[in-house]
């Protein structure tokens, strides 16, 4: 008897090849000195070979692995928005003290390793390799938010977030038992023939299975009521780990969630739909009522993800193409505002020695336009401003959710924008305009410790920090004016699931 | 034309931003009359016989989500559009003679707020609307609170801007849910389309026009703002900069104005008979509270402020009389208050560099040694208080005719704020001009270059005056066209095509006022045809 070797699709599969051979790579380095100074170029050279290749099997839909993961335009997407992300954090992290503590070579390879973890599970369709990819995602996350290593609330929140993150996990494994015992495969689409007939509802184990799922991803994309980490992880992480994880961990966490939802539960949309329009729901609110006293921009950051993902909730609520393209859509305008202001607090935070308060960034108008406008732009995005890509995103979001009777949540993400303003323009006033609020009470200082920290007065105008945020400004502000790029985008992403 | 006149302000000021820093005023008031004589070109080739949009442009823009880049001019606008471009001309000028901080992002934001200005009242495309309805409040954002000035013991300029935008935004949000909602309600499962003209052609069910229409409406009002909606004003204007307040409550306010007259009352026609009464009784509340406040208020920019809370009042309530009259002397009004409220504030400013303060009961006494000041500040006052023989007093008479012959109850009461208009205005008038001038106090002539811009506008009110044809000829079509999907009126007065024959049937006492001082019939000065 002839031995039959599999087909393995190597096209589909050198992604993901690209990167495991990129973290191997990059960690030799670590080991020889001589090459310690190329792991940040080589990272960016593996980013971009993965980035390349991603694009060239654009358009491909293919099963992998005995259907355990599948490359599709939806995992493109994201896995572009991941890879995009990461290489602007290789750039943030440009002589970031937590890089020089951790090592170049560890510290990179645990970002890519954590990149491999999206990429995979953005294609994850089966409960095995959804929960490896988590997990690949993860663990190198919990190690990287401790990195900075002299600083206290470095390593207070990588263990928060690992223990949080642990919970998570286990919450999410455990509902994955149910759901197998409930429908007998572990294969969404199995999943999907499997219970079909009873619904959720008839079935106990199924809807545990179903309910715990979903917690654990909750947790991982920081929706409320599973939200308490965001926070203090965002706070106390490197800033450009926080900027990584603030936008590529939700890419790949609502990735997955589209496909569990969308295709295991397709049939059974209608009974989960409020389900997760009430978690959108207390996202927008929690978020934004949290953000409002916040001095600390990434804190302010931290709460607005969460309203931020209770919006793009909000386009899986509706279960529909549309629902897809506009949560497509929004995550990659959501990326690029995140990632503009994260390089402007990311120069701040070594050029004063205010960290990542709000003190930091006052009268940058005047004293550095060329940073003050990517954050200024990045907020009016965020704040949902016309011109900029995040009112088409909003735009988009609000009309899928009307045409999927989903209105009232529409009113919901009007009414959560409007609150969102108070605390957006607070930064915007902080820059341009002469505060009276808040005195002269230079003492305290929250956020980063600056002792730690020495001081660099002209990080805003290195290239490496400045380049970021005007190319994720002028993104911004490029996509709002000119969106069908970025349309059609979105579009391909949502019709490989439908 | 259209795509020229839209972009043109935003253009210049972006080259502004590589002007050295003392030419940068004048080469954004080079913008701003560049704009200004495209829009003259546009009134030019304006053919009022021609029913519906002219000069349109449409473009797919983002097609995936059903967005058209459409502009169009017809009578509803094109006189809004002239407005905006000769008052921000005015207040640019006025700016670029004075100092200012940053002077290159203060006329950037400026010429980017004409720019978003222009577009909402062009746009066609409801979405587009929307945007350029929001897009107004950036600029004037960064303008009041970054150029304003903090009050002592009130809140900080940035404090009161964020209040306004908060504010405002509550309004076009949800306004933005509402269009979307009226899109994909309209299209029931074909193709999106945020066309006005198409979506007036499918009309929602009457239970959503319901709140719809309020969703638009708060947008609307709170622009205007209205009473009960106004809470951001006094602490707005007290912190904004004279010169942007001048374009901010001329036009801004009447974009609100606007979009019932382009919005709401062709889309939802049902909802807007169905609230008349309720709109009614907001406007008229605005013009007691607004005159009342008018009044009692001491300082300069208040009066001028809740005098306009009045005046949008009336302009509402003309509107909402939902007869061709009434709309045709809403737009006339919001021209005319517009051309008022600008030069009003641009003599604020003279005042009080003069007088050093704003407080009413500080000042008097500035008529003195400026005669000519004194003049021009007299016809402005004259045309506010809408003294017969102005354009005020035609427009205000073309509202209450249109409510006399729709709500005879509410026109009653809306006279009695013609009345307290002239108590205010006098009051404003007398105080800052007449009286004992108390010490310190300089009684100066206008600069010339100060004149250079407030003549011009106050001409332009003079000449208004003499001849409002100008403006009712051309907007009457329109007008009605707009009102009608309203108005196909319940009591059964169907107004004939053509405008002019058509048969006064109000009280005696209003018909003689119309033959006096010109109603359609015999406009002012002689032109009749």
């Amino acid at each position: 008897m002839a031995f039959q070797a599999p087909a393995i699709d190597y096209a589909a599969l050198s992604p993901v090849i690209a990167l495991t051979a990129g973290i191997c790579v990059v960690l030799m380095t670590a080991v020889l000195r001589a090459l310690r100074r190329t792991a940040a170029g080589l990272t960016l050279l593996t980013l971009a070979t993965t980035a390349g290749l991603l694009i060239w099997q654009w358009g491909d839909s293919v099963d992998l692995v005995s259907g355990a993961l599948r490359l599709d335009d939806l995992a493109i997407s994201i896995s572009l928005i991941a890879v995009l992300t990461a290489a602007f954090a290789v750039l943030l992290s440009l002589r970031e003290p937590a890089v020089e503590q951790a090592g170049p070579g560890e510290y990179h390879a645990l970002l890519l390793g954590s990149v491999l973890g999206m990429v995979l599970l953005a294609q994850a369709q089966n409960l095995v390799s959804f929960f490896v990819a988590i997990e690949t995602l993860s663990i190198p996350l919990y190690i990287l938010c401790a990195t900075d290593l002299i600083r206290e609330r470095s390593l207070e929140s990588g263990l928060k977030y690992l223990i949080v993150g642990s919970l998570g996990s286990a919450t999410l494994l455990y509902g994955m038992a149910f759901l197998y015992g409930g429908s007998g495969s572990t294969d969404f689409s199995g999943i999907a023939t499997g219970i079909g007939a009873d619904g959720v509802l008839g079935d106990p184990l199924v809807l545990v299975g179903i309910a715990m799922t979903g917690v654990g991803l909750a947790f991982k994309s920081s929706i409320a009521p599973f939200h308490q980490w965001t926070p203090d992880v965002y706070e106390g992480a490197p800033t450009p780990v926080t900027s990584f994880m603030a936008v590529a961990t939700k890419a790949a966490a609502f990735a997955v969630f589209v496909r569990f939802f969308d295709v295991a539960l397709a049939p059974q949309a209608s009974e989960w739909q409020p389900a997760l329009a009430v978690l959108a729901a207390a996202s927008i609110v929690i978020g934004n009522v949290g953000a409002l006293g916040q001095d600390s921009l990434k804190r302010l950051l931290g709460y607005s993800g969460i309203a931020q993902a209770g919006y793009i909730l909000g386009g899986l609520v509706v279960a529909s193409e549309a629902g897809i393209e506009a949560l497509v859509f929004y995550l990659a305008a959501y990326a690029f505002m995140n990632l503009a202001a994260f390089s402007v607090i990311v120069a701040r935070e070594r050029e004063t020695p205010y960290g990542d308060d709000i003190r930091a960034v006052r009268g940058l108008g005047a004293e550095r336009p060329l940073l003050a406008w990517p954050l200024t732009i990045s907020m009016l995005a965020l704040a949902g401003l016309p011109a900029t890509a995040g009112f088409i995103g909003k735009l988009y979001l609000i009309e899928a959710l009307v045409e999927g009777d989903y209105t009232w949540l529409a009113v919901f993400i009007a009414v959560g924008t409007m609150v969102s303003l108070a605390y957006y323009l607070r930064v915007v006033a902080a820059m341009w305009m002469r505060s009276g609020e808040e005195g002269a009470t230079a003492t305290a200082i929250a956020g980063a410790s600056p002792e730690a920290d020495p001081i660099d007065p002209e990080a805003g105008r290195r290239p490496y920090l400045a380049g970021p945020a005007l190319l994720a400004a002028a993104a911004v502000v490029f996509f709002g004016i000119i969106p069908q790029p970025l349309v059609e985008f979105a579009q391909h992403a949502g019709a490989s699931l439908f | 034309v259209i795509n020229s006149l839209l972009w043109t302000p935003l253009l210049f000021g972006l080259l502004g931003l590589f002007a050295p820093k003392r030419l940068v005023g004048w080469w954004a008031t080079l913008g701003a009359a560049v704009t200004l004589g495209l829009a003259i070109a546009l009134l030019a080739g304006f053919d009022s016989g021609t029913p519906g949009l002219q000069d349109t442009v449409d473009v797919n823009w983002i097609p995936g989500l059903g967005v058209d880049y459409s502009l169009g001019i017809d009578g509803l606008n094109v006189f809004l559009v002239l407005l905006t471009a000769v008052l921000w001309t005015g207040s640019v000028a006025f700016a670029a003679v004075r100092e200012q901080e940053r002077p290159h992002l203060f006329f950037l934001l400026m010429l980017l707020g004409e720019t978003a200005t222009l577009g909402a009242f062009i746009a066609q495309d409801l979405l587009l609307f929307v945007l350029f309805f929001d897009l107004m409040l950036v600029p004037f954002y960064f303008l009041f609170g970054a150029w304003g000035s903090d009050r002592e013991g009130g809140p900080t300029a940035a404090a009161a801007t964020l209040k306004m935008i908060v504010y405002t935004l509550i309004g076009s949000l949800l306004m933005l849910v509402a269009a979307i909602a009226t899109a994909i309600i309209a299209a029931d499962g074909g193709q999106i389309t945020f066309s006005i003209a198409d979506l007036a052609n499918h009309p929602l069910a009457e239970g959503s026009q319901r709140w719809v229409f309020w969703f638009f409406a708060a947008a609307f009002l709170v622009k205007m703002p209205a009473f009960l909606l106004h809470g951001w004003m006094p602490d707005a204007y007290r912190a904004a900069p004279l010169p942007v307040l001048a374009v901010f409550s001329g036009v801004l306010a009447k974009v609100g104005a606007y979009g019932f007259l382009r919005v709401v009352l062709p889309l939802f026609p049902d909802a807007t008979v169905q609230f008349q009464e309720v709109v009614l009784v907001i406007a008229l509340a605005s013009i007691l509270y607004g005159s009342v406040m008018a009044f009692t208020q001491t300082n300069v920019r208040l009066v001028a402020g809740y005098s306009s809370i009045a005046q949008l009042g009336f302009i509402t309530a003309g509107i909402f009389a939902l007869r061709a009259d009434g709309a045709d002397g809403a737009i006339l009004q919001m021209v005319n208050h517009g051309l008022v409220v600008a030069p009003l504030f641009i003599i604020v400013a003279i005042l009080a560099e003069r007088s050093g303060t704003e407080d009413l009961r500080e000042m008097g006494g500035m008529a003195m040694r400026a005669p000519v000041l004194a003049a021009l500040f007299l016809i402005v006052t004259l045309a506010t208080l809408a003294m017969p023989g102005s354009a005020n007093f035609i427009g205000e008479f073309y509202i209450l005719n249109g409510l006399f012959q729709a709500k005879i109850v509410f026109a009653f009461v809306a006279i009695s704020g013609v009345a307290m208009s002239a108590y205010y205005a006098l009051r404003l008038y007398q105080r800052t001009m007449h009286n004992r001038r108390p010490e310190g106090i300089a009684s100066r002539e206008l600069s010339l270059r100060d004149g250079l811009v407030l003549v011009p506008l106050v001409l332009c009110i003079v000449g208004l005056a003499l001849y409002p044809q100008l403006i009712l000829h051309r907007t009457d079509r329109s007008a009605s066209a707009a009102v009608t999907a309203a108005a196909n009126p319940p009591t059964g007065l169907m107004r004939p095509q053509d405008g002019r024959e058509r048969p006064v049937e109000l009280a005696s006492v209003t018909t003689g006022l119309g033959r006096l001082h010109g109603g359609r019939n015999r406009p002012v000065g002689g032109e009749g045809r």
